[in-house]
């Protein structure tokens, strides 16, 4: 087990090197660190001495040595726009996404789970065709639309029709200015949670159920039936357990998507997290920040299939073999 | 992480179709026996096409949604035709006295700040949307078969090659990196040539998307390549390229038919989203997408109708095609059903 692991994470080492010079060769072919400057009025005279401070006139290689040190040293430079630390500006953006994500996965992990199982148990039963179609529904769907609706439906809609003097939910941010309360902070979460939700639970619940109707045919679980164990033991000792498995990492690929992954989200809702963070970037031509915000979230890319991997190995003995 | 996440889910799926039984279709050879049998008493013979299409057809929902989807395509080509009003119209008084009036006979889809028809401009951003979904199937296709094609017939360097390349594409994260492509090619000259923001966003796309394909390809060649019929074909003497075109691709039709469907409907809604977001369609070019960025701001207000048609619009086309899709998946493939 322990061979498996090690060879696994001395894979993604050189995943990360490649990953990281591809990032920077990309970032620089896109984005450029003086276009501020260059529409001020001594252009001519700054943009050469700018250029030579930040060693751009250097060989592409020499620069991306230059960085890839202070990066791993933990140098990751100020941003260009609000002067601060890029490091700590990060680290604080990451805690609120992982709100996000925390809450979003146990939503959409119960929903998901609960679901799968059911459409496995009673295939082909009206509420199992009506979760397909759902399910369906949730892939096809825009999710910048989907945030929309949910707050014209959601806020507006029942604040008219009930006479409401302030809406149930909230849209802009974490928490209101002068709340802290735990109610005003899951008024702002929900439809955030929601928005990202939608497409997890569509796409976790087919893969849950298409895994359980897999494992409920297979030779142990007639044994269990045989022996008169009772249905709703079979289903769920016997059954869910191990259709559990492939779902786990599933779960793993999409939770490391998740951290570069909520940027529509992040910005329909004013949510201060990384999505926001990489967006508000790039728009004002934050390259000090982009590069290191696409390194952040390669990493957790590559360490969550990383998990996958492993997860798969410790809760299926079977693949360790090959 | 909505394209993220879909792309991994059809790719899933894309891989389960990969690894079916979908070999024997198109394989001409059909070993029937040489004795007579009685004038009046043979079995119909029936090519793979004319089982396909009979599976398809008993897929009531996949039926409907390809005709949603032809029906969808003819309006916007014909959008011309039937658009009740103008799409750019002169902005007079009388234009702009119809200026946010709600869904009504006159204006099925109601009108927008300046007076502008919805519907028209509905039918005429769904050319943009629906043709983007297209060109960057089609494109992706060609260069993913043709990739795919190699990589899993002569492997080696070639098929490690393709691995290493879309294994990189997996960890960065994709809405970001099409973002930042978006906004650093756009006004640019690519290869001599100064794209539109819709040309881009097809060239960007196509590039994200090949590669998909191609692993799907791929996968069924490494498969199809242990075969009888194709040791057959090189025992009696076939070349390689003559293996590969005449024997193996005819037997990948279904997949590759399968996914570059699904990548219509994965296009449209990445595109729809980069527009929204502004690194797409710039107006005034209209999409589904930056139609939605334009009218965000009639959220919540009794202009939100504005909100509703043009994602209605997208949820439809992507639906319609998502339902195709498994369809097809299902007719190439029936074992593959649970």
């Amino acid at each position: 087990m322990l061979t498996f692991i090690v060879r696994r994470l001395a894979y993604s080492i050189p995943v990360i090197i490649i990953a990281s010079a591809l990032v920077f060769g990309f970032t620089r072919a896109t984005t450029d660190p003086l276009a501020r400057l260059a529409q001020s009025r001594d252009a001519a005279e700054l943009l050469p001495r700018e250029r030579h401070r930040l060693g751009l006139d250097k060989p592409l290689v020499t620069q991306y040595t230059r960085w890839a040190k202070d990066f791993v040293r933990g140098d990751w430079g100020q941003s260009f726009i609000s002067r601060r630390d890029v490091k700590s500006e990060i680290r604080d953006k990451l805690g609120n996404t992982v709100q996000l994500i925390f809450w979003g996965i146990l939503f959409s992990a119960s929903i998901a789970i609960a679901v799968g199982v059911y459409s496995a148990a009673r295939q082909y039963s009206a509420l199992d065709y009506t979760f397909t179609g759902l399910s369906f529904l949730g892939l096809s769907m825009p999710v910048f639309w989907f945030a929309l609706m949910a707050i014209q439906f959601l806020i507006y809609e029942p604040t008219v029709l009930f006479h409401l003097k302030q809406p149930i939910f909230l849209s802009v941010g974490l928490h209101s200015a002068n709340d802290h309360s735990l109610v005003d902070y899951l008024r702002h979460l929900t439809l955030p949670v929601l928005t990202l939700s939608v497409q997890l639970v569509a796409g976790w619940s087919r893969y849950q159920r298409s895994s359980m109707l897999d494992v409920m045919s297979s030779d142990y679980i007639r044994t269990a039936k045989a022996k008169g164990v009772t249905r709703r033991k079979v289903l769920l000792k016997h059954g869910l357990r191990n259709a559990l498995i492939p779902l786990t990492t599933v779960m793993a690929i999409d939770i490391g998507a998740l951290f570069g992954g909520l940027i529509i989200t992040e910005h329909i809702f004013a949510w201060p997290g990384m999505g926001r963070l990489f967006f508000d970037a790039l728009l004002s031509g934050d390259t000090n920040m982009v590069l290191p915000w696409l390194m952040v979230t390669a990493v957790f890319i590559i360490g969550f299939n990383l998990l996958a991997d492993v997860l798969y190995g410790v809760l299926d003995p079977r693949i360790r073999l090959s | 992480m909505a394209i993220r996440n879909t792309e991994e889910l059809s790719g899933r799926s894309a891989a389960a179709v990969a690894s079916g039984a979908i070999a024997d279709l198109g394989d001409h050879h059909d070993p029937t026996t040489d004795f007579q049998l009685p004038p009046g008493s043979e079995p119909e013979a029936r090519s793979q096409w004319q089982l396909f299409w009979r599976r398809f057809f008993r897929h009531k929902v996949a039926v409907a949604a390809g005709l949603v989807l032809i029906a969808l395509y003819l309006a916007v080509i014909f959008a011309p035709q039937i658009a009740p009003y103008e799409l750019n119209p002169r902005l007079d008084a009388a234009t702009l006295l119809q200026a946010r009036h709600g869904p009504s006979g006159k204006h099925w889809m109601g009108t927008d700040e300046l007076g502008r028809d919805q519907m028209t401009r509905i039918l005429f951003a769904g050319r943009i949307s629906l043709m983007i979904g297209l060109i960057v199937a089609l494109v992706s296709t060609a260069l993913g078969t043709a990739v795919g094609a190699l990589a899993g017939f002569y492997g080696k360097w070639v098929d490690q090659m393709l691995m290493r390349v879309t294994d990189l594409f997996l960890v960065v994260p994709g809405l970001a990196v099409l973002m930042m492509a978006q906004k650093g090619l756009a006004g640019k000259q690519i290869l001599g040539h100064r794209f539109s923001s819709q040309g881009l966003i097809i060239l960007i796309l196509s590039f994200l998307y090949w590669q998909y394909i191609a692993r799907v390809v791929r996968g069924v060649f490494l498969s199809l390549k242990e075969r009888e019929f194709v040791e057959a074909a090189r025992a009696s003497g076939a070349s390689s390229f003559r293996i590969i075109t005449r024997h193996m691709l005819p037997n990948t039709i279904g997949p590759i038919a399968v996914n570059t469907t699904l990548v219509v409907g994965l296009a449209i809604l990445t595109e729809s989203t980069l527009s929204f977001l502004g690194f797409g369609v710039q107006p005034p070019t209209v999409s589904w997408g930056n139609m939605l960025a334009q009218s965000e701001g009639a959220v919540g207000t009794p202009q939100a109708y504005l909100v509703y048609f043009p994602g209605l619009a997208i949820l439809l086309t992507v639906l319609a095609v998502n339902f195709l899709g498994d369809g097809m998946r299902d007719a190439f493939d029936p074992q593959s059903h649970h």
